[in-house]
């Protein structure tokens, strides 16, 4: 790891501006990715600016069903959070299928959502949520926020405060693991709401990161039970190929895992 | 058996410091003074170096020096070597390439060292690392062994044209031939065994320590072997005589044979610390490690299996292909020789047997032994065309194989071996007893209903451990004799340390050495230390690989035993005035048989020490030590069956019951023999469904570089295993025991691919079974 300055703000103002004061800023959250990257050095943060111990940034608010998760929270506190289990189970059981017990109790939703792996699982959770990601200065539409791999809309020193979102009437998420790093090898997320709008998102699969599959919607809105998904057709041309599996294999795990969602929603 | 002799479940001794963290690992090890090192590799697969500028590099903070390959070669340190001669079939010697610790002219594979800095901290080394500027000229790359042998392949070594190391034959091809033209019916498959990392939980490390006052050097290293460590760096690699070489290997955690080798980084350590003066550490990261610790297996392979009217195996031909890397690594060249086709008999009496195995040179890391090493290349590609054959001819895998079983002991196989004792019919009941084979129908049916393709499958494996009769692998190539030896020191109060030249890293030997001391003096196992590790301590050692130490090792030490016994004996007579005969030794005790007479144990040691009082002419002390060579290989056996469901929509594959009967001869500690089978299982299992090593074909860049990509068996991939074991004793050595450490890895990835191939109804698989590879396959069946 290349030398860096460790900061401790306990406001987002303070945090904003030290990282203004910053060479090379970086916020750092979990620290899951950025420290793993920054030893590899593959990073290197002249400042790193930690956004854990910002009481504003913490926490799960549920009202009605309407939901707010403070960007810090880790996903061992989204995975065990009773509030949110009683009105969105998805979301908690997706943030417990991220790595391993260490990583819950470290990464945080914002953190993920700011890195944008084009494998997290999260994001499918947003985009299908039609969530909004709030920073320290807007509201930005999930649908707005991921632009491609590893890229989001957020500026330069803007920091995700907050996810918010409605509770759908019906949600789940499906997930095929890639068997070495367990990450989403493709991942489902399907939600829907009481006056019928359907929305399937897919993570880990798309050759430009999280996406919205129409095609799925159509067939779900019209027919909501996973029969509705066998005709449905998934354009491998969009997909990724790499070491562990291949376009075509893919769009195979988006109809199985968008089939089994709809089964467990 | 006490309840701390042989064969009972004593709790591992070592457990404690390891479990509280208290374990002494190389980058544990801090001497005042002590540097860091970084190398800097390669980030080409093939290269000219056509110059290193180390300027900047040398003036940055912390760093005391950056050292090149011309220097050191300068410096008249040899090049690495592979210990065991093997001669192709037109009689010439192996093509060995010459391998630099550092390379001072061309690279040849990704991580390839070329420089080392030597800096005051890890972070230092590592920016004055990045600063080093190496000029390379790239050259075209080739990583796939069957196309490295192709006319206009980038050539690696120019002594070795077409990048052949060896073209080697085993066996009788014109009988195999005669066989194959004459049978009723023949089995032909292709074999694939994937390439492996090896993947110890601790990191390669090591530490060089030079004395410029007595001239002398000692070396802590991740080593399975030390002793032949420093053999090889003095007698080889010029680092210094053997009486200025101490060579240390202390706690090391794992090594599945990754760590039997000599790497550059000890040997660069040491001169580094001459040429620096002061002491220099290294410690390996993970992508490093997947980097430049030696592989595993590689092989590409086609067989033919004839069988007569009767279902007999008249002849097996295997044609071979080795992928050996860039450099041939220690013990390289018998893996897929001596330690391979030798055991191409597997448990069938097979008349005529004739493989021919061709190394090659690529732009890979080198490939040298891991766990099992030939043994589960056999086993597989063996198990996997009975398989195959069985199918074709109609017939229960169970029934094809009991057709063929070699019933009657010894056997002398058409490939050097001659197996000793076996049963393996015993092990084949077992396992499918414990499986519920007769059951399966049932229970395929019950998953059929749950949308599930469910298959069974079996390995029936034979190993040879016990490495190995000395006389026996000089002549086929060894460069070193494979005894063991030991050294039983009773202190005065009675306590006892053995020196073995066996090394544990990870096996428990310090439990089942000192089992077998408790058994025989009736004394505590907690005064019973095992030394092991250092060439100051322990007097020549070959050290631990290929399940040996048991049947090496500790024949080594019931020898010195025996001596110290002995020896006991006569004092105890002495001061009983007894005869010696009649003196037994029970419970810490030495008795005259039938009286109520007897010495404490500790007493007969003290006399022995005083020595105010004994047998005239007897020397004083009590100390004995003792080589054992072995008379022959051992064969450990068994039957190992796994049931699978594939969920046909993604393929993912879940092993729902795994079985593994297995023939280890007598038993020390049956708690240790199942954790090692576990263990060997995991690995196994590891590389049939998820492991697998892979090169960019055109760059040679690893892709495999990290646990992101390199998938590594897990708790929830492995079912909770039913192991049991039915011995025959081995008649070669004095404990009867066979060795259990690589049976897992050796048995178990053909019996899933033979359930998983079961399950789908497609024969045509390769490991490691992917979701994806499982999932074309079963649709393709369809
Ligand atoms: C072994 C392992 C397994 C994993 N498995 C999975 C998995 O299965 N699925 C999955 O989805 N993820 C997985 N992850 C990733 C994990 O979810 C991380 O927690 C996440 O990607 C990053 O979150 P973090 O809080 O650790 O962020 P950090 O690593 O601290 O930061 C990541 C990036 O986001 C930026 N950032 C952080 N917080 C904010 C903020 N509030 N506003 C603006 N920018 C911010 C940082 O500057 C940095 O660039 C795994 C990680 C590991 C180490």
């Amino acid at each position: 790891m290349y030398q860096t300055n460790y900061h401790r703000p306990s406001s987002i103002q303070e945090a904003v501006k030290l990282m203004s004061g910053a060479a090379e800023g970086k916020y750092l959250a979990g620290g899951m990715t950025l420290i793993a990257t920054m030893k590899q050095r593959l990073a290197a943060a002249s400042d790193l600016v930690d956004l854990r111990h910002i009481a504003e940034m913490k926490g799960i608010t549920v009202n009605g069903r309407s939901v707010r998760i403070g960007a810090a929270t880790t996903h061992h506190e989204v995975e065990s959070s009773a509030e949110l289990k009683a009105v969105c189970p998805a979301v908690c059981a997706l943030a417990s299928h991220i790595g391993d017990p260490h990583v819950r109790h470290m990464g945080t939703i914002g953190g993920s959502i700011a890195n944008n792996d084009p494998a997290a699982d999260y994001p499918a959770a947003m985009l299908a949520l039609d969530a909004k990601i709030v920073t320290n200065s807007r509201e930005i539409a999930a649908a707005d926020f991921f632009t491609g791999l590893f890229e989001t809309a957020l500026h330069d020193g803007e920091i995700i405060t907050a996810i918010a979102f409605d509770a759908p009437a019906r949600a789940a998420y499906q997930k095929f693991p890639n068997p070495a790093s367990r990450y989403a090898m493709a991942g489902v997320f399907v939600a829907r709401r009481d006056n019928g709008d359907v929305r399937v998102a897919v993570t880990g699969a798309g050759s430009n990161g999280v996406f919205r599959h129409q095609g799925m919607e159509a067939a779900l809105a019209g027919n909501w039970s996973p029969d509705a998904v066998g005709n449905v057709s998934v354009d491998a041309s969009d997909l990724l190929t790499d070491l562990h599996a291949s376009a075509a294999y893919r769009a195979n795990l988006i109809k199985v895992m968008t089939k089994r969602a709809v089964a467990a929603a | 058996m006490g309840v701390e002799g042989i064969g009972a479940r004593v709790a591992r001794k070592e457990d404690k410091r390891f479990l509280t963290g208290k374990g002494r690992y190389t980058d544990d090890m801090s001497v005042p003074g002590m540097k860091y090192a970084i190398f800097v590799r390669s980030p080409h697969a093939h290269a000219k170096i056509k110059s290193i500028d180390a300027t900047a590099a040398k003036a940055m903070p912390g760093v005391i020096d950056v050292l090149d390959g011309k220097q050191l070669t300068a410096d008249g340190i040899g090049n690495l070597i592979c210990g065991w001669m093997i001669h192709s079939k037109d009689g010439s010697p192996m093509k060995m390439g010459a391998w630099r610790p550092l390379a001072d002219e061309t690279v040849r594979y990704v991580g390839d060292a070329v420089a080392v800095v030597v800096a005051d901290s890890v972070n230092e080394a590592r920016d004055a690392a990045e600063a080093v500027i190496v000029d390379y000229d790239p050259l075209p790359v080739v990583t796939d062994p069957v196309k490295a042998l192709a006319d206009g392949q980038p050539q690696l070594h120019p002594e070795a044209p077409n990048n052949l190391i060896f073209d080697w034959e085993l066996g009788d091809a014109a009988a195999t031939d005669a066989a194959i033209a004459a049978a009723a019916h023949v089995t032909e498959v292709k074999i694939l065994n994937n390439r492996l990392s090896p993947n110890a939980m601790e990191p390669r490390a090591a530490l060089g320590i030079y004395d410029s006052g007595d001239d002398h050097y000692t070396c802590y290293t991740t080593s399975q072997n030390p002793h032949v460590a420093r053999l090889v760096m003095s007698a080889f690699y010029n680092v210094a005589p053997e009486n200025k070489l101490r060579v240390i290997a202390p706690d090391v955690g794992g090594g599945f044979g990754s760590k039997i080798y000599i790497y550059p980084e000890e040997i660069v350590c040491l001169w580094a610390s001459k040429r620096t003066g002061v002491p220099v550490k290294w410690t390996c990261d993970r992508t490093e490690a997947f980097l430049t610790d030696a592989h595993g297996r590689d092989h590409v392979s086609t067989v033919k299996m004839a069988f007569d009217s009767s279902n007999k195996i008249t002849a097996l031909k295997v044609d071979t292909i080795a992928n050996l890397g860039a450099y041939m690594s220690l013990f390289s060249s018998c893996v897929p020789t001596y330690l391979y086709a030798t055991l191409l008999s597997g448990q069938y009496d097979i008349p005529a047997i004739h493989a021919n195995v061709r190394t090659v040179y690529t732009n890979t890391a080198p490939v040298d032994a891991y766990r099992g090493a030939g043994r589960p290349e056999a086993t597989y590609l063996l198990e996997r065309t009975m398989e195959t054959a069985a199918r074709e001819l109609g017939l229960s895998p169970a029934e094809l194989r009991r057709i063929n079983f070699i019933r009657s002991f010894p056997h002398q196989t058409p490939v050097i071996m001659n197996y000793d004792a076996g049963d393996y019919e015993a092990s084949l009941k077992a396992a499918m007893a414990a499986a519920d084979w007769d059951g399966f129908t049932a229970r395929k049916a019950e998953a059929e209903r749950r949308g599930m393709k469910r298959g069974i499958g079996m390995s029936c494996y034979i190993e040879a451990c016990g490495l190995a009769p000395s006389s026996a692998v000089g002549s086929l190539g060894a460069g070193v004799g494979l005894w063991e030896s030991a050294e039983v020191r009773v202190n005065a109060v009675g306590t006892i340390e053995v020196m073995t030249g066996s090394h544990s890293h990870g096996q428990g030997h310090e439990t089942t050495f000192a089992q077998l001391v408790a058994d025989r003096f009736g004394v505590p196992i907690d005064s019973v230390n095992i030394v092991h590790g250092d060439t100051d301590k322990v007097q020549m050692g070959m050290g631990t690989y290929g399940s040996r130490s048991g049947a090496v090792g500790m024949s080594a030490v019931v020898k010195a035993l025996d001596k110290v016994e002995a020896k006991a004996k006569k004092i105890a007579a002495h001061l009983m005035e007894a005869d010696e005969s009649d003196i037994v030794i029970e419970n810490g005790e030495l008795k005259v048989a039938g009286t109520d007479k007897s010495v404490p144990w500790f007493q007969m040691a003290l006399a022995a020490y005083t020595a105010h009082n004994l047998p005239a002419g007897m020397e004083p002390g009590l100390k004995e030590g003792a080589f054992y060579d072995p008379s022959n290989f051992t064969f450990p056996a068994g039957c190992y069956i796994c049931e699978v469901e594939v969920d046909p929509d993604t393929g993912q594959t879940e092993i729902v019951q795994f079985v593994a009967a297995d023939d280890f001869g007598n038993i020390i500690n049956p708690m240790i023999v199942e954790g090692q089978v576990h263990g060997g299982l995991a690995q196994g299992i590891g590389q049939a469904l998820l492991e697998g090593v892979h090169y960019d074909p055109d760059t040679g860049q690893l892709l495999t570089a990290s646990y992101q990509d390199y998938a590594m068996p897990r708790a929830d991939n492995l079912p909770s295993f039913k192991v049991s074991t039915s011995n025959t004793p081995c008649p070669n050595n004095p404990l009867g025991v066979k060795g259990c450490g690589e049976a897992g890895a050796i048995g178990s990835p053909p019996a899933l691919i033979n359930a998983i191939t079961d399950a789908i109804g497609n024969n045509a698989l390769t490991m490691p079974a992917t979701p994806e590879k499982v999932w074309a396959a079963a649709h393709a069946a369809n």
